[in-house]
């Protein structure tokens, strides 16, 4: 299972890349394994406010759907359209295919978040 | 088992017929009818000969497979065997030729098999009084819960939209409570797979219209703190719902209603031997508790002083969910098999089904992961192979047991474990057919160490082999006018 340094990880399984104020989110190796073939993913919109903790959208493998949980409050400013017609990007390369950026309200909530090697071992224990 | 998958359309040959009718005497009042009510074209009916109506019918049902062909362990569903009688019950024509809108007082037959389905259903579960009209579990469902919000409304207590269910939960639970306008709060489980009762705890305020749970739930165990949280959930002025879908290893033995529950479906298509799935349409009966009976749904069945029946509704029920009577032949199936069984006979249900879910976990558990080793009711979960060194998935071995003639279990379900594998053997299964299944699962598990390509690659001997459920799912075809293109 692969993680990439500098990120941030979610016990939900969701990855952010920090650029400012401005987080990138994605679902992580772990996840895309989990799920299988991802056949469809379902994302907000732009302009749409999400919460920390709660869904933002569902991705749907062949196996089960399963709802995306924004790991930080704020706005979306922009969503991945490729995923529109290729949700199997998600599979060859969940962190270079990211999902939504939010322009990030409560920065802070970062800190509640796990790094790569934290969440290495949270996912060895799974 | 040989491949077929001709459509009768294909067979049709200009022309060709195998009826004759009468001539019809009534084509000169063809002028009479006005232009809108006739047809334009004639109606595209394939034209094929008796002969090849019944081998293109008896060939496609040769493809089928249900708990008629073989053993069927597919978990959370109940599929047990549905004894011929019901059928020959719902068969009489006195039943069979019944029309929904004639006068009560013609069907009262009708209504009294209603009235004593309810009576028999509210005894097996410990409930008040029953509507039968939902026409599914999920329909049942939100039936329940129409009933639930009903209530605080009535109460005049709107603060009441939160419904906390389980992380273990079917997912028509929350899909019905979000159906029904309620938020869904979940509850998660411990490490054990029951409810976390310290994580229930601080969920439970004036928020909170109730709680919906499985009892057994989605891993075939049973909550035992159950008094403890129907008495939590009723201190907050909350109410219980319990979703009947597991209801078959309590059947007649331990009642819902004595457990706390104020209100329950029933699937009768699992635990009251009804055909199930493509089989037939289900049916989802709802019970309650004495003092949420007027929230029933209309219409209502009501058995009067002089012992006749009457059909009415009532101003506070909770809607009409329903055209008519739900599936009455349905009902009456569900009716025969109780009585067939009897009081005595249907305590053995029950047992019986947990001891073969028990058999078949304790003979298998050296070759299949088992993360929850308890007792278990009904069904319980592997979580894959033992040995996943080899890298066969949980797929590859359900694939795999089609070869063996035997239905998959339910698989990736709960998604709790990654290589959930969940089977219910239900009652009905010999000791011998357990065994054989057995004896194929853990022959599949050492192919799996010595032949794994076999197992990656399988069905092998299935009219259709691997699907690429993939591109299944993305690019469907749904239609023949679809197939005819690609």
């Amino acid at each position: 299972m692969k993680t990439i340094e500098g990120l941030y990880y979610s016990e939900s399984h969701e990855w952010v890349k920090t650029e400012g104020d401005m987080a990138i989110i994605g679902i992580t190796d772990y996840a895309q394994h989990a799920m299988g073939d991802i056949v469809y993913v379902d994302m907000p919109e732009v302009d749409d406010e999400v919460n920390a903790e709660e869904e933002f959208g569902a991705v749907e493998s062949v196996k089960a759907a399963s709802d995306l949980i924004s790991p930080v409050s704020g706005t979306v400013v922009e969503v991945n359209e490729a995923l529109e017609d290729e949700s199997g990007l998600l599979n060859q390369d969940p962190y270079e295919n990211w999902i939504i950026k939010v322009q990030m309200s409560q920065p802070d909530e970062l800190d509640k978040l796990m790094n790569a090697t934290d969440y290495a071992a949270f996912c060895e224990n799974q | 088992m040989k491949y077929y998958d001709k459509l009768i359309f294909e067979l049709s040959k200009e022309g060709r017929q195998g009826f004759s009718l009468p001539q019809n005497s009534w084509n000169h009042h063809l002028e009479e009818l006005p232009d809108m009510l006739k047809r334009e074209k004639k109606a595209a009916l394939p034209e094929v000969s008796e002969l090849d109506v019944v081998r293109h019918y008896t060939n496609l049902s040769n493809m089928n497979f249900g708990v008629d062909t073989g053993f069927y362990p597919l978990g959370s569903c109940t599929m047990k065997y549905n004894p011929k009688i019901n059928e020959e019950i719902a068969a009489l024509p006195g039943f069979r030729n019944l029309h929904p809108l004639q006068p009560a007082s013609t069907v009262q037959g009708v209504l009294q098999l209603y009235d004593e389905l309810d009576r028999a259903l509210s005894a097996i579960t410990g409930m008040s009084k029953f509507t039968l009209n939902p026409f599914a579990g999920a329909h049942g469902e939100l039936t329940g819960l129409m009933i639930m919000r009903q209530y605080h409304m009535q109460r005049g207590d709107w603060k009441r939209t939160k419904v906390i269910v389980p992380d273990s939960a079917h997912g028509t639970n929350p899909a019905s409570a979000a159906v029904c306008g309620l938020e869904v709060v979940e509850v998660k489980s411990t490490p054990q797979g029951t409810i976390d009762v310290d994580d229930l705890r601080p969920l439970l305020d004036d928020t909170i219209a109730g709680i919906m749970m499985t009892n057994p739930n989605t891993l075939g165990l049973f909550e035992t703190r159950i008094l403890e949280i129907a008495e939590m959930v009723h201190a907050c002025g909350g109410l219980l719902y319990y979703d009947g879908a597991n209801m078959n290893p309590l059947l007649g033995v331990v009642r819902p209603g004595d457990m706390g529950f104020d209100i329950l479906h029933l699937n009768l298509h699992k635990t009251f031997s009804t055909p199930h799935g493509g089989g037939g349409p289900g049916a989802g009966p709802v019970g309650v508790a004495a003092h949420l009976a007027e929230y029933l749904p209309n219409p209502k069945v009501i058995r009067q002083a002089d012992g006749t029946y009457t059909v009415t509704g009532n101003e506070t029920a909770a809607g009409r969910i329903s055209g008519f009577m739900g599936n009455f032949g349905v009902l009456m199936r569900a009716y025969a098999y109780i009585l067939r069984l009897g009081r005595q006979n249907v305590r053995m249900a029950g047992p019986l089904a947990t001891l073969n879910a028990n058999y078949i976990k304790e003979e298998l558990k050296d070759c299949y992961k088992l993360p929850i080793d308890t007792c278990c009711k009904h069904e319980f979960v592997f979580d894959g192979l033992a040995d996943q060194s080899t890298g066969i998935t949980t797929l590859d071995v359900a694939k795999r047991l089609l070869d063996y003639g035997f239905h998959a279990p339910t698989i990736y379900f709960p998604l709790l474990f990654h290589q959930a594998i969940m089977i219910e053997p239900t009652e009905t299964e010999s000791k011998e057919t357990l065994d054989g299944f057995i004896s194929i699962m853990r022959h599949i598990a050492q192919e799996a160490i010595e032949h794994p390509e076999e197992l990656r690659t399988a069905p092998h001997l299935t009219p259709v082999r691997r699907l690429d459920e993939t591109t299944a799912a993305k690019q469907p075809v749904l239609c023949y006018a679809d197939l005819a293109r690609s």
